[in-house]
């Protein structure tokens, strides 16, 4: 067997990345806590090992998912992954059947040509090697498709991409070489020998017909070997370490393993999975509507990666969740957000190569020391009731929707208490959106205390922030509901009878309930119950925030405002009669840019309670005195 | 004289429309006025009396229905002004409907609009019954009975300052002017009125800037025992007994007030007129971050729109008092004079 | 003649009486603003105050807490500031769209980072 030493800088590269990525990952499964550690190990031999290939071939080769957002880039990711998977695939079999001996180490493969010039002149030999070619001219479109995006990322449908580190740059470089690398080695060789197909063979013939092509080919091996190897070396501290690790996730997330409440390996895990492909950039309306371009999930990830300070990231985002929505890689951005704010501060500084590399790095796990203590909230005896109705905060800015709820409930018989009328207690969700979990646990067991002690069966809340946290953080026996999926219940048992409205309708899905809590269905059945819904440009799980959202903590009102204005234009394209939403914050934010009418879907079913005869008379009245009034 | 046979088309018929109308008119020009009602008189045929000295509106209205009484003087109502625009040496002026009028010199006093309380839904206007504005509170007024809704005598009224005025939220930064003083007026007729009625201002600021202002807040102190409280109220609701309650920080005593209200009057602010907005945006009218018309200098200047032979009088520059829209209209109308002899 | 120095002639005031403006610790105040600039809006209307979730239960007072912090005087706060639940309502009512709650989660960490002496 002959040795060449251009192979060196590709077999080094090769041999560190593998033995590399082996120790980190047993390093990242040793972190795990016991449970993941089992999780681990039953989808191992399980459902979640088959399902994870699948889903390897479906998201890190064929990019669907990126695909479906936009053909362009996933035809980019597609032909770089796929294309070079297929070309490492049919290569070892080509090395493997073509080559002397069987079982070849992969430089043999990789570096086929250099060792076999003249193969692919006959036969099947030669099938073969259009077959090789195309593959590479498949990968060298992508190629050159990620070469615009790099310059104009505009032609390619994106409106921003990710800014990179000096590591990224001499990475994105080296992997930018790798395939014009091979085309030309390839190619002098094969214009040497006379040998290669359509396109190394032709070029090869081209170069031939002016150079010395036998003399220069050993150099552009050299270039190719380099460029592999020094990809290959740098993967570890690039975010084209992505690509292992993204495997990895993929396998984790199969099993069942989820982001929790701190940092974990899991944690580190995602945040090294992310391929900064800037999805989640180009639809973050802070970017898009408010021209905020620095704090969106790819940014803090890779501040999380190399270990900046990110507070004022982190604190900077609505947590809308429309980027975890359509992360390809499917990172829980928001929970990873989460834990980030719950830590303490972080010095800021860059990190040392060595410590790039470093497989113990690890980021503390203490919580932010309690600011906030609530004492003085003093234990109270409430009344019996079978439904609790909790207005939350924020719906007491709202009248109309209390009004709309008490109306409603009263129409349809239902013996309620109104827990909060007279100002309650906050439900604690907003002092966990600011990473104040501790303190948010003082405010929870005050409430949960109240509403366990009125044996309540329902708990029924106006606003989606309330809801969320009460169904998730509080430990209740009592069914909670949104007023939606509580006005959808009394409907569907008959006891609110509802007359129908003629109007046209587009409902807004608050980020708390839709994306949030996933209520998607009520509200629409509630709304089509009582008027005609209309479809709006960006729905369900892709609905947009109003701007307004608790999320977040230092967005001016200058930029809620912007944000929310985009939003209303959206959502009333169709231009319905009213835009109707489920969230005392919506709609406050809502209101203040437009002037189409906004309505809580409460107020839109207590208005198409039919009046009792004495109102409608009632009503005539008031409007024979108004009359009075203008004429006078 | 050839300038005397010039003709000037007022936009609008409140105060302002009719002062520069009617003097115009009075000086020998030939006059039109386009009124979007059905009878010029504005604002102020909903009001009841005036402050500072509480003089009837109605004085103020005959004055204005005399002034506008001129041979030289057209009032063409139920007409809005949609567009003007140069054409000649004049200017061409656009009706609604599709007519249009040649004048010589057009000037804009298309006034101003309450603000809508529905937007303020924190206050409950139109949620509860007994939340009202202060203009449906003149109407009470003229009707010669302060009510609740139920026809029942009100104990205790509050005043709600600074509605839909200094307030980001409703996209109003600007001071309606007016407001502080209505209001304190309007307790002090609510006093004489209802004499058991106790009556409490809400206010942020009390901003008594023009003659006899500071001395009538003076006088509903010292004769009406009309109360202040200093803060800005955040919310109403209601109570089980089915009273208003409303919150807000005594902000002097530096902790929150809880009080029960019959009935909550809500002090609406000055917002540019809708149809002075569509026609500033179809004629190339500059309009302020506040959105009235932005004049072409504050100081100097403020009757000129910076269209040629187009002059600007009253409140759809700014809010105003009728005493300074009267000067400002007598102001527009000298520069449209001054205009019209410089041809 | 000589001259008196007027700390030894006339009334002593007592000294907790005032604002000492002149001697008054600005660290706060300007953390603050550098952390939320709306906070510079704030024309101590009340209406945070009015509305405020917390301050139903217990003495806590936005429009009071930026007052003091504008003139320096920490001491009142330490305590107070711990007391807001961060809710939101006063940032839906505040007429000069001061954003209420990083305020509050601003002058909260320039306490304790005052305390820690790294102001």
């Amino acid at each position: 067997m002959n040795f060449e030493l251009f192979t060196l800088p590709f077999n080094l590269g090769l041999y560190f990345i593998l033995i590399y990525s082996v120790v980190r990952i047993t390093i990242w499964f040793r972190d795990l806590s016991r449970s993941d550690k089992l999780r681990l190990q039953r989808g191992f031999f399980g459902r979640p090992f088959m399902d994870s290939l699948r889903e390897i071939f479906m998201e890190s080769l064929l990019h669907r998912k990126i695909f479906r957002k936009n053909p362009v880039l996933g035809y980019m990711h597609m032909s770089l992954a796929f294309g070079w998977f297929l070309l490492i695939v049919f290569g070892t079999f080509e090395a493997d059947f073509f080559g002397e001996k069987h079982l070849n180490p992969p430089s043999h493969a990789i570096f086929f040509r250099w060792f076999n010039p003249e193969h692919g002149a006959e036969g099947f030999a030669r099938i073969y090697s259009i077959w090789m070619d195309l593959l590479l001219a498949f990968i060298l479109s992508g190629l050159l498709l990620a070469i615009i995006k790099r310059f104009t990322p505009r032609l390619m449908g994106m409106k921003k991409t990710t800014k990179h580190t000096w590591t990224d740059r001499i990475a994105l470089i080296s992997l930018w070489l790798i395939f014009p690398s091979r085309l030309l080695a390839e190619s002098f060789t094969c214009g040497a020998h006379g040998s290669g197909s359509f396109l190394t063979g032709n070029l090869g013939n081209a170069l031939a017909s002016f150079l010395p092509v036998a003399d220069i080919a050993p150099w552009f091996w050299w270039l190719y070997s380099l460029s592999l190897g020094v990809f290959f070396f740098l993967l570890p501290i690039s975010r084209y370490f992505h690509i292992p690790v993204e495997l990895f996730l993929i396998f984790m997330r199969n099993s069942g393993i989820t982001t929790g409440d701190r940092h974990s390996s899991y944690t580190e895990v995602q945040t090294h999975a992310c391929s900064s492909c800037g999805i989640c950039i180009s639809t973050c309306q802070m970017s898009y509507a408010a021209g905020i371009h620095d704090i969106q999930s790819a940014y803090f990830i890779k501040g999380l990666r190399n270990d900046r300070d990110i507070a004022a990231i982190t604190a900077n985002c609505l947590m809308c969740g429309r980027c975890e929505e359509v992360c390809p890689v499917g990172i829980e951005l928001g929970p990873m957000r989460l834990i980030e704010r719950r830590q303490g501060e972080r010095s800021d500084r860059t990190l040392k190569l060595k410590e790039k590399y470093s497989l113990m790095r690890r980021r503390s796990t203490i919580e932010k020391r309690p600011t906030q203590s609530y004492s003085y909230l003093v234990r109270e005896e409430p009344e019996k009731a079978d439904v609790l109705f909790f207005a939350g905060c924020m719906t007491h800015l709202t009248p109309a929707v209390i009004a709309a709820m008490k109306k409603i409930m009263d129409s349809a018989g239902v013996i309620y208490r109104f827990m909060d009328e007279n100002g309650g207690v906050c439900c604690g969700r907003p002092l966990m959106l600011a990473g104040r979990d501790r303190e948010a646990r003082e405010l929870i067991n005050h409430n949960s205390d109240i509403i366990w002690k009125s044996g309540a069966q329902i708990l029924v809340t106006s606003c989606p922030i309330c809801y969320k946290v009460f169904r998730e953080s509080y430990y209740l026996e009592a069914r909670v509901m949104h007023h939606s999926e509580f006005i959808n219940l009394l409907i569907e048992e008959g006891s609110l009878r509802l007359g129908y409205l003629h109007k046209k309708v587009a409902y807004h899905d608050p980020c708390e309930l839709g994306r949030g809590s996933g209520i998607y269905e009520e509200p629409r059945a509630v709304i089509s119950y009582v008027a005609e819904l209309q479809s709006s440009a960006q729905e369900a799980n892709m609905s947009l925030c109003c701007g307004g959202s608790l999320g977040n903590l230092t967005l001016s009102s200058g930029k809620r405002a912007m944000i929310a204005a985009d939003a209303v234009r959206t959502l009333t394209l169709c231009s319905p009669d009213e835009l109707i939403t489920a969230c005392p914050l919506c709609k406050k934010t809502f209101v203040q840019v437009t002037k189409t009418k906004i309505s809580d879907i409460a107020e839109l079913v207590a208005a198409a309670i039919p009046a009792p005869k004495r109102e409608i008379a009632k009503r005539r009245t008031a409007k024979r005195y108004s009359g009075a009034i203008s004429n006078s | 004289m050839k300038t005397m046979s010039a003709h000037i088309v007022v936009a609008g018929g409140g105060v302002a429309g009719m002062e520069a109308a009617g003097t115009l008119a009075g000086m020998g020009y030939r006059v039109t006025m386009i009124e979007k009602d059905d009878a010029p008189g504005g604002h102020l045929l909903q009001w009841h009396a005036l402050f500072p000295d509480r003089r009837p509106a109605d004085e103020v209205i005959s004055h204005f229905r005399k002034h506008t009484e001129h041979p030289n003087l057209r009032i063409i109502t139920g007409t809005t002004v949609e567009k003007v625009r140069n054409h000649g040496s004049g200017v061409l002026v656009s009706l609604s409907g599709g007519a249009e009028e040649q004048a010589d010199a057009v000037i804009v006093a298309t006034g101003f609009e309450l603000f809508d309380a529905h937007r303020k839904e924190e206050y409950g206007y139109g949620i509860y019954d007994n939340v009202i504005t202060s203009a449906d509170l003149e109407a009470m007024f003229n009707r010669g009975l302060v009510a609740k809704a139920d026809g029942s005598v009100p104990s205790r009224i509050g005043l709600v300052h600074c509605v839909g005025s200094r307030d980001e939220k409703v996209n109003n930064n600007h001071c309606s002017k007016v407001c502080c003083v209505t209001a304190v007026k309007q307790a002090i007729e609510i006093r004489k009125m209802l004499p058991s009625c106790e009556v409490f201002c809400f206010y942020m600021d009390m901003r008594m800037y023009g003659p006899y202002y500071e001395e009538l807040y003076r006088e509903s102190q010292e004769y009406h025992n009309v109360n202040f409280i200093r803060g800005k109220v955040s919310e109403a609701s209601v109570n089980i007994n089915n009273r208003l309650v409303i919150k807000v920080e005594d902000t002097l005593a530096g902790r929150p007030l809880k009080m029960e209200l019959d009935i909550i009057v809500l002090m609406v602010g000055m917002e540019m007129a809708g149809a002075g907005m569509r026609l500033a945006e179809a004629s190339g009218m500059k309009r302020g971050i506040n959105r009235f018309l932005e004049s072409t200098d504050h100081h100097y200047g403020n009757n000129l729109s910076g269209l040629r032979g187009v002059f600007y009088a009253g409140t759809c520059t700014a809010p105003m008092n009728i005493t300074d829209t009267i000067s400002h209209a007598r102001a527009a109308v000298t520069e449209t004079v001054k205009y019209l002899n410089s041809r | 003649m000589r001259v008196t120095q007027s700390n030894k002639f006339g009334f002593t005031i007592n000294r907790s009486r005032l604002i000492d403006y002149d001697s008054s610790d600005r660290k706060v105040r300007e953390y603050v603003t550098l952390r939320e600039p709306s906070f510079r809006l704030c024309f101590a209307c009340g209406g945070c105050t009015a509305t405020c979730t917390a301050g139903q239960h217990t003495s806590f007072n936005l429009r009071r807490m930026n007052t003091f912090i504008r003139r320096g005087e920490i001491e009142p706060l330490r305590e107070e500031v711990k007391r807001c639940m961060l809710c939101g309502k006063c940032l839906l009512v505040c007429p000069r769209g001061v954003n209420t709650r990083n305020v509050v989660a601003a002058a909260a960490e320039a306490i304790v980072k005052l305390e820690r002496n790294e102001l």
